[in-house]
């Protein structure tokens, strides 16, 4: 009985989850994700930015006695881990307001506390077959190759849309490049010849 | 007595845990014409759960309480290709399911469903949020219990799901390294072509340029 009662409590301590979002940015817009965070929790963050103007963003971590944790100006990517002091709300903001017409999509993954355990009875502190530990040691393993496909999925979509940007506006500019020049070719055989015709004009007048 | 003493506690923590879980996700403020926008790039043939729990600023009490009645979500989601896929309102608390069926980038768009401007009155709505992606969507403990499989035989189970989670996302890699490389390479032939093409142009015209003033001119007596 006070077993279960110890494991349940050790269950209720382990649940926590953590969080990846992508979302945009408009151009000069600040975003800010709260958390609430007991004291003595680790947290980690990291962050990317996928499309947009320089892929850079600012960011900034503030504690609940707003204090500064972690503040960096254009970054395209970093990372991000603390241990709580205190108990309360966490606030994590990106902001885009130094850009003046470019949106930004920025991908933010918030991990804090520990994996939430299978099932409830797998708590137990008694010592694990050779099979579960091989199990769970597995299962570590795989989750590092998810992040590490996470993250090159990142990048080849910030590659991507970079190599797409240049397609549009290699695009862009040849058509314009095209008509301009044209339109100058003509334009100043047109304004020779108006010239000419002026002068012979006057001239005519003269005499 | 002892076992209904369990049974309370068990179900006692269970509750305290689904309450815990559900407060401690993410959340950021919504305006009341505002809609947020998330975007998840997914393979196809995955399942994407979402959470959310609004909470309303109450003036008199000064803090944030669960929201009223009245004030509900409204869920839109889109596929790669533009198409709405889930648009439905929920409550002022939600749950939201759908599987991919084309992969790539989809939309997951929320706002509010308010129209009286009262019940915002200059204050903002706080949105907790999550987002639980393929194998992280699956509910073990429903699993255990359908399927009826010992600790070994879940902790299998989840390693197996792990794994074909990682190879959908390995052919969702191949797909898109294949657009990249025909982005790519349709820039390269994009340059090469234009640059020839404007060469020939210059050229044309600066040949055309010449012989007309040349008639021009013998034509008003000047050469």
């Amino acid at each position: 009985m006070l077993y279960l009662g110890l494991s349940c409590l050790l269950l209720h301590v382990l649940v926590v989850f953590g969080t990846e979002l992508t979302f945009e940015l408009p151009d000069n817009e600040k975003e800010c994700f709260y958390e609430e965070l007991e004291k003595d929790v680790r947290f980690d963050f990291d962050f990317q930015v996928i499309s947009g103007g320089n892929y850079d963003v600012d960011c900034f971590v503030i504690d609940p006695l707003d204090n500064v944790l972690y503040n960096e100006k254009k970054k395209q990517y970093d990372s991000f881990s603390h241990t709580t002091d205190m108990k309360g709300v966490y606030k994590v903001c990106f902001s885009n307001e130094f850009s003046t017409f470019t949106d930004k999509t920025v991908y933010l993954d918030f991990r804090h506390g520990d994996e939430e355990p299978l099932l409830e009875s797998m708590t137990r502190s008694s010592a694990l077959t050779q099979m579960e530990s091989s199990c769970v040691s597995l299962h570590e393993i795989l989750n590092s190759v998810a992040e590490s496909q996470t993250w090159y999925r990142l990048r080849e979509a910030h590659d991507r849309i970079k190599a797409e940007h240049l397609l549009e506006r290699v695009s862009y500019w040849s058509i314009g490049e095209t008509i301009l020049l044209f339109v100058i070719g003509i334009g100043q055989v047109i304004m020779l010849r108006s010239f000419f015709s002026d002068k012979k004009g006057s001239l005519a007048a003269t005499t | 007595m002892v076992s209904v003493k369990m049974q309370s506690c068990v179900l006692s923590v269970l509750l305290l845990n689904v309450f815990y879980s559900v407060v401690s996700s993410l959340y950021f403020h919504i305006g009341e014409t505002e809609k947020k926008c998330f975007i998840e790039e997914i393979p196809d043939e995955t399942m994407i759960i979402g959470n959310y729990r609004t909470q309303l600023y109450d003036k008199q009490r000064e803090e944030y309480l669960p929201a009223t009645q009245g004030l509900g979500m409204f869920v839109e989601v889109r596929d790669p290709d533009d198409k709405v896929i889930l648009s439905r309102q929920y409550g002022s608390e939600g749950r939201f399911t759908f599987t991919s069926h084309t992969p790539g980038e989809h939309q997951i768009c929320l706002h509010s469903n308010s129209s009286k401007f009262s019940l915002f009155a200059g204050g903002l709505l706080r949105v907790h949020l999550d987002i639980q992606v393929g194998e992280h969507a699956n509910n073990y403990a429903e699993i255990a219990a359908k399927d009826k499989l010992t600790e070994l035989q879940l902790r299998v189970r989840q390693l197996v799901e792990q794994v074909d989670q990682i190879q959908k996302e390995q052919n969702y890699q191949r797909y898109r390294e294949e657009r990249f490389r025909q982005t790519s390479e349709s820039t390269n032939q994009r340059v090469l072509w234009w640059s020839i093409v404007q060469t020939l142009i210059l050229v044309a015209i600066g040949i055309w340029q010449m012989r007309h003033l040349k008639s021009f001119f013998e034509a008003k007596k000047l050469v």
